[in-house]
Parts: C-alpha cells; sequence; structure tokens
C-alpha cells in the first residue's frame, strides 16, 4: 500500500514531464499532428470515464458534448470575426454549451438504465447528427471553416499540443480527486447497485446528472480544440460514431472506472490508429483493425490492462508471501479469515 | 392533401411491415440473449450487398435469391455468436456484449467499404420501378410484394415460437434462464440458433431495404440501427407484437412528417422515442419497466 501511495504521484510527474518535453524533442510534423489528436483523446477519454467509468452507465454519446463544444466555438468564431489566437478564448464558452446540453440528456436519459440507456444515448447522438446536417447555421454538410491561422509550419502543432495536455492533465487529476472524494464514492455505490444506494440516502439522479455535466464540460471544451486543430466543423467529423466508440475502447483497454486506465488506453491506442492509416494509407483497413483490436481487449482483458496487470500483481505476491506459512498451517485448520477482502479488493481496483 | 395523407398512411404500412421484420430479429436476439445487437443495421447492408451481387454478377432474381442470403446470413450470424458472444461472460457481460456486437458492426462496415467502396448502389429489377393502382392509389409493386414476404416471415417465425418444440425452449429461455438450464434446456445452444435466426431475416429485410431505399452505402447501417433500436425500445425489449405494432407506427408517422419536411422527418422519429419513454418508460408493450431492468 505505501509504496503504492509513493510511487503513484512520481509515475504522474514523471508521465507529465515527458508529455511536455515531447514537441521539444521531437519536431517531425507528422509525429507531432499525432501527439496532438492523442491529448485531445487522453482527455476525452478521461473525461468519458468521470461519467461511465465510475457511475457504469455507458454512454455512447459523447460526441453529443464534443461536437456541441466545436460547432459552439466554430460558430462564434463566424459570428464575433475572430481570427488567431483569440478563438482560443471561446473554448470555455464551448464547455459551458456542452454542459447545458448534459442536462435534458442526462433528464431524458437518466430515466433509463444498462441497455436502454446506452441505446438512448445512441439515438440522442443521431438526433445531433442530423440536426447539424440540417440547420442553417451550422453550414449543413458543408460545415464551417475555421479561420486560417498564419503560424510558423515548424512549430504550428505546439499550442494546440500543450493546451490539450492541460486540459488533459487537468481532467485526470480531477478524476483522481473526484474518485476519492464522498461524490466519487455515491458515483461507485450507485455502480455497484443503485437501488440499494439509493436506499442509503445517495440523491442518485442528481449525483449522476452532475458527473454528466462535469464530463461534458470538459468533452466540449476538447470538442472547441478539434475543431480549431482540425480547420472546420463538418458533421461527419464532429459528430461521429466512432468518436463515441474511440473513448469507450480506449477506457475499456486501459481499466474501466480507474484514473490512469482511460490515460494508458488512449496513449497506446490513438497513436497506434493514427499511425496504421498513415502508413497503410487506408481508411477502411484502420477501421477493421480498431474493431478487432476491440474484440481482442473484450474477448482477453475484458476488465481492462491496469486491473488485470493489478490483479497479476497481488495474485504473485500473496503466492511469494503465502509460501513459507502455507507449509506450516495444515489444511482445515487455517484461521478464520479477516472481513478485511472487501477493503483490500477495493485499494486493488 | 387528403389523398397525400392517405398515399403516406398506405405507404408507412407497407414499410413498417418491412421494418418490423428486421426489429423483430433483434428483439427476439434482446429477449434470448439479454443482448442488443448493434451489428443488426449493418448485418441488413450486408443483405442488401449479398442480393446486389446475386443480382448484378449472377442475375439471379432478388427475391429467389434470398433461397442463398437468409442461409448465408445464418450461418454468419452463428460465427458471430460463437466467435465473439457467448465467450463474453462476468458482471459487465450486458455492456461488454453492447460493445462487442458495436465492433463486430465496424468491422463489417469497414470491410464493405473496403469490397464495395462508398459509392451508392440499388437493386434493380422491373417491380422495383412498377407499381399497380388500387383505390386511387398507386402502390410500388415492391412494397406490396415486400410486405406480403414480412408478413409471410412473421407469421413463419410466430409458428416456429408457439408450435415447435424449439420455440418452447426458446420461450423458456426468455422467461428464466437458470429455470430453463435447470429442466434440460440446452440454453447455450438454443441463444445460438436464436442470434443466428435474429441475423437470418436481415437477408429478406436487406434485400427490401436495398430494393426500397433509393440506394445505400455501407455507411447506411448507422441510419438503420438507431431507427430499428428506437422501434424496438418503444414496442417494449423483448416483445415481438410490440415490435410489430411500433414499426408500423413509427415508419407511418415518419412517411407522414416526410409530407412537410423531409429534412426533419427522421427527428420526429427519435423525439416520439424521447418522449414516449418519458412518459411511459416501459415501452408501449413492455410488460417490464425498462427502467428496472
Amino acid at each position: 500500500m505505501k509504496r503504492e501511495v509513493v510511487w503513484q504521484p512520481v509515475t504522474a510527474v514523471v508521465v507529465l514531464a515527458l508529455a511536455a518535453l515531447f514537441p521539444v524533442v521531437i519536431t517531425n510534423g507528422l509525429a507531432t499532428t499525432i501527439g496532438v489528436e492523442t491529448m485531445i483523446f487522453v482527455a476525452a477519454a478521461a473525461a468519458w470515464n468521470i461519467f461511465s467509468g465510475f457511475s457504469g452507465y455507458i454512454s455512447l454519446g459523447h460526441a453529443v458534448f464534443f461536437g456541441t463544444g466545436a460547432y459552439t466555438v466554430a460558430i462564434l468564431a463566424q459570428h464575433w470575426h475572430l481570427t488567431g489566437e483569440s478563438v482560443f478564448w471561446l473554448m470555455p464558452l464551448g464547455a459551458v454549451a456542452g454542459a447545458i446540453v448534459a442536462v435534458p440528456f442526462g433528464l431524458v436519459a437518466l430515466q433509463a438504465r444498462r441497455h436502454t440507456f446506452v441505446v438512448i444515448t445512441i439515438a440522442i447522438f443521431f438526433i445531433f447528427q442530423l440536426m447539424a446536417f440540417n440547420f442553417g447555421f451550422t453550414g449543413g454538410s458543408s460545415g464551417i471553416i475555421a479561420p486560417i491561422l498564419n503560424w510558423d509550419a515548424a512549430t504550428y502543432n505546439n499550442p494546440f499540443y500543450y493546451i490539450a495536455l492541460i486540459i488533459a492533465a487537468f481532467t485526470v487529476g480531477l478524476g483522481w480527486l473526484i474518485r476519492g472524494s464522498r461524490f466519487g464514492l455515491q458515483l461507485r455505490a450507485i455502480r455497484d447497485d443503485e437501488d440499494r444506494a439509493r436506499g442509503l440516502g445517495v440523491k442518485t439522479l442528481r449525483v449522476k446528472l452532475s458527473a454528466l455535466v462535469i464530463s461534458a464540460f470538459i468533452t466540449g471544451m476538447i470538442g472547441g480544440l478539434f475543431y480549431y486543430f482540425i480547420g472546420q466543423a463538418v458533421p461527419q467529423f464532429i459528430f461521429d460514431p466512432l468518436f463515441d466508440l474511440a473513448v469507450a475502447l480506449m477506457a475499456f483497454f486501459g481499466g474501466l472506472g480507474t484514473v490512469a486506465g482511460p490515460v494508458l488506453g488512449a496513449l497506446i491506442i490513438e497513436p497506434a490508429q493514427q499511425y496504421l492509416t498513415v502508413q497503410l494509407n487506408n481508411d477502411y483497413l484502420s477501421e477493421i483493425l480498431l474493431g478487432a483490436l476491440f474484440l481482442a481487449v473484450i474477448l482477453l482483458v475484458p476488465r481492462g490492462i491496469i486491473p488485470t496487470t493489478g490483479e497479476r500483481i497481488s495474485k504473485w505476491r500473496s503466492r511469494q508471501a503465502g509460501r513459507q506459512p502455507a507449509t506450516a498451517a495444515p489444511p482445515g485448520e487455517q484461521p478464520v479469515p479477516e472481513p478485511a477482502a472487501g477493503r483490500g479488493k477495493e485499494a486493488g481496483r | 392533401m387528403g389523398r397525400q395523407i392517405y398515399a403516406a398512411i398506405a405507404d408507412g404500412i407497407l414499410e413498417g411491415g418491412v421494418y418490423a421484420l428486421m426489429a423483430v430479429g433483434l428483439t427476439l436476439i434482446f429477449g434470448v440473449l439479454d443482448i442488443i445487437n448493434i451489428a443488426q443495421g449493418i448485418l441488413v447492408v450486408t443483405g442488401a450487398y449479398l442480393s446486389y451481387v446475386l443480382s448484378v454478377h449472377l442475375h439471379i432474381d432478388l427475391f429467389l435469391g434470398l433461397l442463398v442470403t437468409v442461409p448465408a446470413m445464418f450461418i454468419l450470424g452463428l460465427g458471430i455468436y460463437w466467435a465473439f458472444i457467448r465467450p463474453l461472460r462476468g458482471r459487465e457481460r450486458t455492456s461488454m456484449s453492447l460493445l462487442a456486437c458495436y465492433a463486430v458492426a465496424i468491422i463489417i462496415e469497414g470491410v464493405l467499404y473496403w469490397i464495395f467502396g462508398a459509392n451508392e448502389e440499388t437493386l434493380h429489377a422491373s417491380y422495383i420501378t412498377d407499381s399497380f393502382r388500387v383505390f386511387g392509389f398507386y402502390l410500388s409493386d415492391i412494397y406490396v410484394y415486400g410486405f406480403i414476404l414480412a408478413v409471410a416471415l412473421v407469421i413463419g417465425l410466430y409458428l416456429l415460437l408457439y408450435r415447435t418444440k424449439f420455440g418452447r425452449s426458446v420461450r423458456a429461455t426468455m422467461q428464466d434462464q437458470t429455470a430453463a438450464r435447470l429442466i434440460g434446456i440446452q440454453v447455450n445452444k438454443v441463444a445460438g440458433l436464436t442470434f443466428a435466426i435474429g441475423v437470418a431475416v436481415t437477408a429478406a429485410g436487406g434485400m427490401m431495404f436495398g430494393a426500397t431505399s433509393g440506394g445505400f452505402t455501407p455507411n447506411s447501417g448507422y441510419d438503420l440501427i438507431s431507427r430499428l433500436l428506437a422501434i424496438i425500445i418503444l414496442g417494449g425489449l423483448g416483445s415481438i407484437g410490440g415490435a410489430l405494432v411500433a414499426s408500423v407506427f413509427m415508419i407511418t408517422l415518419e412517411s407522414l412528417v416526410d409530407i412537410w419536411s423531409p429534412n426533419w422527418a427522421i427527428v420526429v422519429f427519435y423525439l416520439a422515442l424521447v418522449i414516449v419513454l418519458t412518459v411511459r418508460p416501459t415501452g408501449m408493450f413492455g410488460r417490464q419497466p425498462v427502467r428496472a431492468q
């Protein structure tokens, strides 16, 4: 236990330092582009995890918040004729728009549980995609073009990278704080047994909705950044069903409901996918590979890398520790195990 | 105006029959396996492409081709079940199976794009363009044939479920899996066959979809699955009768709104879903409340 307490912040600082140094060391344009996309997905997966990972409600509609944030920034930048760096200041407004949309989204979808919840999030997602295609102010299928940034090509990606990194670090930190807090415990109680949690006095709807709004706020901000980075807001890229799937995959891959899991998942999956897309020069093949990877994760490490590795390590440790006393105590005369097993399991997650 | 409305209702009922066929497969799979097969939409599109290949390259009639495509889709369904659904276990099985089906859908979509490209394809046959007059309306032949086919297949499914020993095992598994296992039903086998049957009907649904939609691409799967999900939730998950009524109701509603605004017709679809679920969370015919599942 104590070892983990020391190592967790050290690992976090090392990872953050490495991430901050990345564009300084590697200046290849393709690599930094992949870097920006990866950081965007680290933040998005961590934000998704704050709601879906902790509460157990799998949302396949987070692209709604992502797209709302992106379109808010796009439309306001167009309306106020903003250019250059000033567009970045609209990102908090994108976040607020995402959070506002999350309230009716949650009030409708959180009426249901399990499958039905997932399906309703998908349905709401398609409503938003259709609205983006059909409303006049979104520019329809041709979308909205972002103002051109006349930055130096060599360092063009860096501001995007660092903004995404700051948001990602903030989100992971927030996730860590929430996980340990009373609010986080309430969320996990809902995940484990919602009716019992309500019986124990958890205001379930309020707790779930708050988590969704927090998650949507960050996702909306990331959406705004993504729009400016790719330089346009078109419905099929901004309201993309693959976005929903990708963030869920990253979180599942790393470990649903853990703080580091979604980060690890995003750091592995997004660069791999981008690299393959570029190398193979075939969007369809990379789509097939994403699906195949997803299936492999579900079938081979269904609980994610971090929980599975943690389990292996603790099993190995207990085997190491159990070797000597196991020979001493004959079977059948073992002392009654202490009822602390539940707590140990909780810490291992 | 009145004529237009009657025509829209007639179209809606006929097309609703086709959607009912696809939705029954989906709701049957849910009832027995407790999973939602998100891949159903892309499987319908796969069925359409299979019919396309048979009719364009081998010049086999669309309806005759079903004799090949239905068994092919049945085998595909069996394969998906054994490879990806059956191994899933544990507490997260529900969400895992949903994601597994989504992953399968993505793979199939990628494969279809790779083989057929992103161009719109349509199915061609003399009866797709022909129409005949009933009570002063022109009804397209294909809609009528498709409706008859859908009704025949739904009756076939009904007989299979309510008049055979296999059907009794399926219904027993739907009611209580543990009890079914205890009285000697091979639940895994029943589940696999049900999944395969649910997928097999997409061959017929896909042929009809390809013939009536006026163009399909591998991307059409998303649109289809979201409609089908809305239909089976409205009808009450796992309720076959509910799926039939909800299909006809929703497609008719869509074709009515289509008179005023084609772009927004599909939104009404989802809005109806949201409103119905807010007022009556069980869906129209669900016994078990959606909320408590």
